[in-house]
């Protein structure tokens, strides 16, 4: 196994178990901030209840999100060192922004998140709420806007940089907007918002769902389900939307990557749409595959009859993206999305009808669809790094079909480290990884199983209710009734 | 003022900043096995609680700063150190997992077992970390393209001065030891109050030890450090400055002003830093084989236009950045009290 197989396969492992986490963190603090709000306005208890609850849940993610990330950051110096010196003058700027703007937000803010209950007033929890989520939404935008770059760069220029007796080419940057609003980074961004809060929402509608089934919790249950799905069924559809016009975007910029999507090995006119299908390379054709004739023309250029470009157009130098990982992950993606829609759709309507609680396998489902969500979010991004495949910079195609620029995937890792050392990394990173994954899903499945503390509206001090708190704690908890509690006023 | 010049300097700003904030966090953690009982323990990790994670943002800032501003430096020194790098990062995902998992099971055993991976992790980390500055210090194999071509050892045990960067490891976990301590005093009371300001003696005479011992070893066998304070003689003035530094500590704990004793540190840590900054000029990463090879603030930097960019960015954000976090301490300010929701 060489190295450069090796460093994609630790980028991809690494970056696919941390972006289990951000989506999440964006989606809950959306949700924490709305139950502040109404905390703050109306002073009802039950919005103190499952502001609290939900935010337990918030910090564990956001830990892990945080120890997974600086992996990220690390990994392009350490693994990916020529992609680093090739980049570093347009990239790095954005990683730095999303440092300084963007990290030191939502990780200062989150002390008076996470541990300002009992210090700050309603108001100052608020807003630290509020600038946790403007953090992490921040943060989504500059990395967004960076890999962004990677697939349609633009507002830079080639240059040979000298190092000591040495030159070589690199990007510079030569107009700083023009790389941020470069062609895909709105219609990314957007997506991958749209992906987040869905999955917040599937997310909160899993617990819900599950307290509605075993008849626990039942008010903040059904209230929590409630508001989900309204947030889950917008931007279900919304999603679709968003994905259309990124698709248009892939068929205008990245046009290999969409006939990987699509698994147009050759081209044809009327290009159909599979809904499904598998892509076999060694026929040249997609095998079982279900496809819409017509459709993939309609949808790009507005004429069923249109020609959609296939693999065949290639230049047999440029290389070409893998068709089957990227055709199924877009595919699943695409499915995942459809049945979401159908899925909100119905039990909003139902909802509306006042029979969506005595519907116990639709609970069922939605207890389980969030597992859906996490997978769609993940496959989105496999399609569309592998879609980017063989480059790491896409190059730019001039009309005249002349490539310039771009810098190879297989080119861009580091020259001195080993496939040694990136094996023993990988091995490193796999048995930390599990392990946070079980300790991750083992403290969330404890918080669930607590479920909301009625904390009420006592405000500030314990005294006299600690008794009663940790009796009526001690129901289905491991925690002791005697150790570790705050000392009563008047102990030490 | 060139650009090349300033980004050297808000680098420092960036690594300076971090030393003083996770320099106590650290310190913290290499001091929690002292702590006796679950409550102590509990005490001691809430007092960084709430705000270590807004501390370790700063290295990941310096870290894409560093990408930004020198590529070819990020580039050379996080493929160079590979493995320092992976032990690095075990050491802060460690850490992490230690702090946010510790309380949510009551077990002894558990919280026992998190309780180490806490202080051995924090230990990691501040070991790592000045070995890779004594490294620097040193000099690393770097060919002509500004590629390190070395590996582990070379990096921990240079040829030209084998011991040199472990004891800067060293030094680094005293400092940040007795850094922590001074902070741990400021953050209980009572009879573990008492106790800390014992813990401080005991890591101030260590650290004393090392700093001793670390700069009569720079200055006898790392040449280009002492040849920068020629060209800069105004440098001598942070020398002077660390030591009074140093020795206001004592003076200020005996007086009880625990305070002045924290800011003492912090400054020691900063003239630590820019003693550090004074002995690269103007290189990033000397070459320990041919001084023509090695990666200057110029010749390792990105465009002109890029670090006007960055310049605007960090003039935009860090102002915010200072008063907020300042605002966040603040809300947490006093000694440690335990909630519901503490760690």
């Amino acid at each position: 196994m060489d190295v450069v197989f090796l460093s994609r396969l630790q980028f991809a492992l690494t970056i696919m178990f941390h972006y289990i986490f951000p989506p999440l963190t964006i989606g809950l603090s959306l949700v924490i901030v709305y139950l502040l709000a109404l905390r703050l306005k109306t002073g009802a208890a039950i919005y103190d209840t499952a502001a609290r609850f939900w935010t337990k849940i918030f910090g564990i993610n956001f830990a892990v999100g945080v120890a997974t990330g600086i992996v990220m950051e690390f990994q392009f110096g350490t693994n990916w060192a020529v992609y680093s010196r090739y980049v570093g003058d347009v990239f790095g700027s954005a990683l730095a922004a999303e440092g300084i703007f963007a990290f030191f937000l939502e990780s200062g803010f989150l002390a008076v998140l996470l541990f300002g209950w009992d210090r700050v007033g309603a108001r100052f929890h608020l807003f630290a709420a509020t600038m946790v989520s403007l953090g992490s939404i921040f943060s989504s935008v500059w990395i967004t806007v960076a890999n962004s770059w990677q697939q349609t760069p633009a507002g830079f220029v080639l240059r040979e940089h000298t190092v000591n007796q040495r030159t070589f080419w690199r990007a510079e940057i030569t107009d700083f907007w023009a790389m941020v609003f470069n062609p895909s980074s709105v219609h990314r961004l957007v997506h991958v918002w749209f992906g987040a809060f869905i999955l917040g929402a599937f997310f909160v509608m899993s617990i819900a769902a599950w307290y509605l089934l075993h008849g626990r919790h039942q008010e903040f249950a059904r209230r929590s389900f409630g508001g989900a799905l309204a947030l889950a069924t917008i931007f279900s559809l919304a999603q679709l939307a968003s994905g259309h016009l990124q698709a248009g975007n892939v068929a205008e910029h990245q046009p290999a990557k969409l006939a990987a999507f699509e698994g147009l090995y050759a081209t044809e006119a009327g290009t159909g749409m599979y809904l499904w299908g598998w892509p076999s390379d060694e026929a040249g054709k997609v095998l079982f595959g279900l496809q819409v004739p017509g459709m993939l023309a309609l949808l790009v250029d507005g004429d069923p009859a249109a020609t959609v470009p296939g693999l065949d157009r290639l230049e047999a130098d440029w290389g070409r993206p893998p068709v089957w990982t990227s055709f199924q992950s877009y595919h699943w993606m695409v499915l995942i999305g459809g049945l979401f829609i159908v899925a909100t759709l119905y039990a909003s309507f139902l909802r509306w009808r006042g029979t969506l609680f005595d519907k116990r396998w639709l609970l069922w489902f939605f207890v389980f669809a969030v597992l859906l969500a996490f997978a769609a979010n993940q496959l989105g991004w496999v399609a569309a790094e592998v879609g980017r495949q063989p480059w790491i910079v896409y190059p730019t195609v001039a009309a005249d079909g002349t490539v310039t620029g771009g810098l190879r995937t297989a080119d861009a890792v580091s020259e001195v480290v080993t496939s040694g050392q990136v094996l023993g990394s990988i091995v490193m990173f796999g048995f930390i990884y599990l392990l946070l994954f079980v300790l991750w899903l083992t403290v969330l499945n404890h918080k669930i199983q607590s479920g909301p503390e009625d904390h009420a509206a006592e405000a500030g001090g314990t005294a006299g209710r600690e008794l009663l708190d940790a009796a009526s704690r001690r129901l289905g908890h491991e925690d002791s009734m005697t150790e570790n509690r705050a000392p009563a006023p008047g102990r030490a | 003022m060139d650009l090349n010049i300033l980004w050297f300097l808000l680098l420092g700003v960036l690594l300076g900043g971090y030393a003083v904030l996770d320099g106590f966090d650290f310190g913290v953690g290499i001091l929690s096995p002292l702590a006796r009982t679950d409550r102590e323990r509990r005490i001691v990790i809430n007092s960084i609680g709430p705000i270590w994670d807004g501390n370790e943002v700063w290295l990941v800032t310096f870290g894409g700063a560093m990408f930004a501003a020198f590529p070819e430096v990020y580039a050379t020194v996080f493929s160079g150190y590979y493995v320092a790098f992976m032990l690095v990062l075990l050491a802060l995902i460690l850490r992490a997992v230690s702090l946010e998992f510790r309380s949510k099971r009551s077990t002894p055993a558990w919280r026992t077992m998190w309780d180490w991976g806490f202080f051995a992790s924090s230990a990691l980390a501040a070991v790592l970390f000045g070995v890779a500055v004594g490294s620097l210090l040193v000099g690393i194999p770097v060919d002509d393209r500004g590629i390190f071509a070395g590996g582990f050892f070379d990096i921990v045990f240079p040829s030209a001065q084998p011991f040199f960067p472990v004891l800067v490891g060293l030094l680094t976990a005293a400092l940040f030891t007795l850094h922590g301590a001074i902070y741990l005093t400021l953050k209980t009371e009572g009879e573990l109050q008492e106790r800390v300001k014992r813990w401080i003696w005991h890591s101030f005479g260590t650290f004393l030890v090392l700093y001793i011992l670390t700069t009569i070893f720079a200055l006898a066998t790392v040449p280009q450090a002492l040849e920068n304070f020629r060209h800069f003689p105004w440098a001598w003035a942070i020398v002077v400055l660390s030591v009074l530094a140093i020795g206001n500590i004592p003076r200020a704990i005996f007086n009880g002003q625990g305070g002045q004793a924290f800011l003492s540190s912090a400054l020691v840590i900063l003239c630590l830093v820019s003693l550090l900054g004074i002995a690269l000029f103007p290189n990033l990463v000397t070459s320990s084989v041919a001084s023509g090879n090695s990666l200057t603030i110029y010749n390792a930097a990105s465009s002109p236009k890029t670090l006007t960019i960055m310049a605007i960015i960090a003039a935009l954000g860090m102002p915010f950045v200072l008063a907020y976090t300042g605002v966040i301490y603040w809300t947490f300010r006093g000694k440690v009290e335990l909630h519901d929701h503490s760690y």
